[in-house]
């Protein structure tokens, strides 16, 4: 069953159309991933997923109910939760005060204590300002954040962005194991190798619309992937 | 010595209302990016809420004869109930606005107020002896301490104080502090938006009450007026403290206080009555030296 559908969704800024008519669908227990080039409008789909941006056109359901340009921190309260590009941790507040802002939906009840065991590096520095912390550490902290949030449904935008191999490792391995407990994912990426090894099923997207969408086996050579990413026609290629 | 002793009393009994007046600005601009040029007149709708509403010379005393206890939660409701009005009627409808338009808007709103104020109780300035008890003075040996600056500064140092565990022992000052950071992303955590700013123009509303007793006592003098000039240095406070700094905006706070207090002690009696262009000289030299003010929002501390 879908969890989550998105249909023929349209967003501009002002003059600026970012996305034209994408629809897509994440199952419950599913990992979905959308690939696409610089400004293809993976980061707008996925604002207007967490009603952080409105659209101009379209529609958004989430568990049966429309949630179409919903207020962002109720449909956090419903199950999405959305850890952003570029790593928007509260760098004034420590660790722990970042984890806990994940937790009071939930009125506190949230096992920080467990979450940190998972991660030790942030263990270490719980009473450390979050705008210390490292790179790696600050993108840790922010899924962790989100899993405090306990939501059916995590998107993740670029959660690879500028991390070091090892790090990108880690970070994978934590989302694999959301999944492994049921969670739903919808993770934006500009690499494919690591996605096609992850993923269920993938999307991807230039232009603000959907060029190609097929099931990660079916796309595993990567070469349909490479055609629809770059735009090269496929009679010439 | 004993000169010097009460000069700092002085001063920190003057740079205890520029703080308070400086958080109450400093706290809105944090979460809202919002300058609140209206903060001065919640200040003087405190004030004038003690007495009848009526265009009489005379001032008759209404709240302002209610034993302390009630009198005081009384008159911050009413700031309070202000400010959330303010806020629902103005600034929620323009919450997407851009941060000129904001001020801008708060520049309309101090006017409507101060025009309100004129409207009811008239134009003229009234006397008001608010607390002649605090008038006294304390004597410690050779010292004499005025009770209203014990008074202020003691207030000050509780308020503070019960502000900083707000928010940092309690889930919603830590909500309020990560949405004064980044406020998207604490939406995307469930944290409500206009719950967090509502609390925001609450507390400010609180402080401003607060400085319009404290200011009275001192003064004895209502006038429709009498908010705009403690805004106006609250907002410098904030500025040289560094936007978005509730630690600098006290400091700030203070410093105006200090400034103001040794040229008015120490400048050539002639001179005097320039003693705030001096202020504001001060001032500059403060932000050539440090152009986004004392302390840094830690905000911009980022590790890159
Ligand atoms: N807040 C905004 N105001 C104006 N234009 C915007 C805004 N956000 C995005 N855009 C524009 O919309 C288009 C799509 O942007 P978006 O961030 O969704 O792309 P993206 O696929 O996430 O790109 P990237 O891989 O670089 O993160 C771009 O042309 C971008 O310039
Ligand atoms: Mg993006």
């Amino acid at each position: 069953m879908a969890l989550l559908t998105v249909e023929n969704l349209h967003v501009s800024y002002g003059g600026v159309t970012a996305v034209r008519g994408l629809s897509l669908s994440v199952n419950e227990g599913e990992v979905v991933s959308i690939l696409g080039p610089n400004g293809a409008g993976k980061s707008s789909t996925l604002a207007v997923i967490a009603g952080g941006v409105a659209p101009r056109a379209g529609r958004v359901t989430y568990a049966g109910q429309d949630i179409t340009g919903g207020r962002a921190e109720e449909i956090a309260r419903s199950g999405i939760s959305l850890v952003p590009e570029g790593r928007h941790v509260f760098a004034t507040l420590t660790v722990e005060e970042n984890l806990a802002v994940g937790t009071y939906m939930h009125k506190g009840k949230a096992d920080i204590a467990g979450v940190l065991e998972r991660f030790p590096r942030l263990k270490e520095r719980r009473d450390f300002p979050a705008g210390r912390l490292s790179g790696g550490e600050q993108q840790m902290l922010v899924i962790a954040r989100a899993m405090l949030a306990k939501p059916k449904l995590m998107l993740v935008d670029e959660p690879s962005l500028g991390l070091a191999p090892l790090i990108i490792d880690q970070v994978y391995d934590i989302l694999l194991d959301l999944r492994r407990q049921g969670m739903s994912l919808l993770i934006v990426e500009q690499s494919t190798s690591r996605i096609l090894k992850h993923a269920d099923r993938i999307y991807v997207l230039r232009g603000g619309a959907v060029q190609l969408e097929d099931t990660a086996a079916n796309l595993r050579d990567g070469e349909a992937i490479k055609r629809a990413y770059f735009g090269f026609d496929e009679g010439a290629a | 010595m004993i000169s010097l002793i009460q000069n700092l009393i002085d001063a920190l009994s003057l740079g205890s209302l520029y703080a308070l007046v400086a958080l109450g600005i400093g706290l809105l601009f944090g979460i809202l990016r919002l300058i609140n040029l209206a903060h001065g007149d919640f200040i003087t709708v405190g004030a004038y809420a003690l007495i009848v509403p009526s265009t009489e010379a005379v001032a008759q005393l209404a709240i302002g004869g209610f034993h302390p206890i009630l009198l005081l939660p009384s008159i911050a409701l009413i700031v309070v109930i202000l400010a959330l009005l303010t806020d629902a009627l103005v600034f929620r409808p323009l919450r997407r606005a851009a941060q000129p338009s904001l001020m801008i808007a708060s520049f309309a709103v101090s006017y409507i107020i101060q025009n309100g104020l004129i409207l009811i109780y008239g134009a003229r300035p009234k006397n008001l002896n608010l607390w002649p008890a605090l008038t006294g003075q304390i004597a410690l040996g050779e010292l004499r301490l005025p009770t209203l600056q014990i008074v202020t500064i003691v207030t000050t140092l509780v308020l503070m104080i019960g502000l900083a565990l707000f928010l940092k022992r309690t889930s919603y000052g830590v909500q309020m502090r990560a949405a004064a950071e980044d406020f998207r992303m604490a939406r995307y955590l469930g944290v409500r938006g206009n719950l967090v700013i509502g609390m925001a123009f609450a507390i400010s509303g609180v402080l401003a009450a607060v400085v319009s007793l404290l200011f009275l006592s001192q003064t004895g003098s209502l006038e429709t007026g009498l908010g705009v000039p403690l805004a106006l240095f609250g907002l410098v406070a904030v500025v040289i403290g560094g936007m978005g700094s509730l630690v600098g905006a006290v400091v700030g706070g203070f410093l105006v206080g200090a400034i103001v207090t040794l040229l008015q002690a120490y400048l050539p009696v002639e001179m005097r009555s320039f003693r705030d262009a001096f202020a504001f000289a001060f001032v500059i030299v403060i932000l050539l030296w440090r152009p986004s003010g004392l302390i840094r929002a830690k905000a911009f501390d980022q590790r890159v």
